[in-house]
């Protein structure tokens, strides 16, 4: 077996799917959150197996970073939306919550 | 052979965990199993050479995201009695389509001729570096400044709870006088 594009590609497609399950079908709005944590990262070990098989380069690479930093940051704010729900609604059921204001 | 070996490893541990993060209906459980998932993207990326992204990953997943995870998951409670994440109704659909998805995917990545080439890995820290100061110099900045406002925006989310207290009290006062 020779370990090339195909291969990562292949995994990163299936973590694209799992999330995609997962933001489908998780109540819990920190499974929402794994969900999308997992289709970051898929798209990030495209970025990253494109520059390096393909562009043979550094651009994929800078490209990840701005990707995680930016995760990193969305992250934070939808747990801070998670725990403000949570203190005004009781639940993090994102189907239960289905009013702007308390 | 090490190296198929390596990736077959590597692959696994982000497969399996994955799965689990997806499947477990328990959120805790959820949340530990997205630390392996995590540590074996963090190996992939070492084993592309990327050994920057490898670190930058370890060091901001690991130990920012999924800290921040698993304080969220400690401070909000789920009711204990009624466990299920999961309805069929949503189980179905949801499966349909990421299989779509997934079938779509692997289509085209089997059927695309991608002028794949192999090359050396070579160290990128510096490269990186360098490039962040000069080419990428606006979205790096511009990156800083979202940060700095999901930073403040989090904090201001989390202090409502004495906003939303105040705010009764006031009505109180002027519904009395």
């Amino acid at each position: 077996m020779n370990v090339g594009l195909p291969h990562f590609l292949t995994i990163s497609a299936v973590l694209f799917a799992l999330g995609l399950f997962a933001v489908m079908s998780r109540r819990n709005a920190i499974g929402i959150l794994m969900g999308v944590e997992l289709m970051l990262n898929a798209a990030n070990i495209n970025f990253v197996a494109f520059s390096r098989y393909v562009q043979h380069g550094i651009d994929g690479q800078i490209m990840a970073a701005f990707v995680i930093v930016l995760a990193a940051a969305e992250a934070a704010v939808a747990l801070a939306i998670v725990l403000a729900m949570f203190r005004n609604f009781g639940t993090v059921h994102a189907d239960t919550v289905q009013s702007l204001k308390r | 052979m090490t190296s198929d070996l390596v990736f077959i490893l590597l692959a696994l541990l982000t497969i399996v965990p994955a799965v689990w993060v997806v499947f477990s209906p328990n959120i805790v459980h959820a949340g530990f199993a997205l630390l392996f998932t995590l540590f074996g993207v963090a190996g992939l990326y070492a084993y592309m050479g990327a050994d920057f992204i490898a670190v930058t990953q370890m060091m901001v997943y690991i130990g920012g995201v999924l800290v921040l995870v698993l304080f969220t998951v400690m401070m909000t409670r789920v009711p204990l009695g009624k466990r299920a994440n999961y309805g069929l109704d949503r189980f179905v659909p949801a499966g349909v389509l990421s299989l779509a998805v997934f079938g779509l995917l692997y289509k085209s990545i089997t059927s695309v001729d991608w002028g794949a080439g192999h090359t050396e890995a070579v160290p990128t820290v510096a490269e990186i570096g360098t490039n962040f100061m000069t080419n990428y110099i606006f979205p790096f900045e511009y990156v800083s400044l979202v940060l700095l406002a999901a930073m403040i925006g989090a904090a201001i989310l989390i202090r409502e709870e004495k906003f939303s207290e105040d705010e009764p009290e006031n009505g109180e006062t002027e519904v009395q006088s």
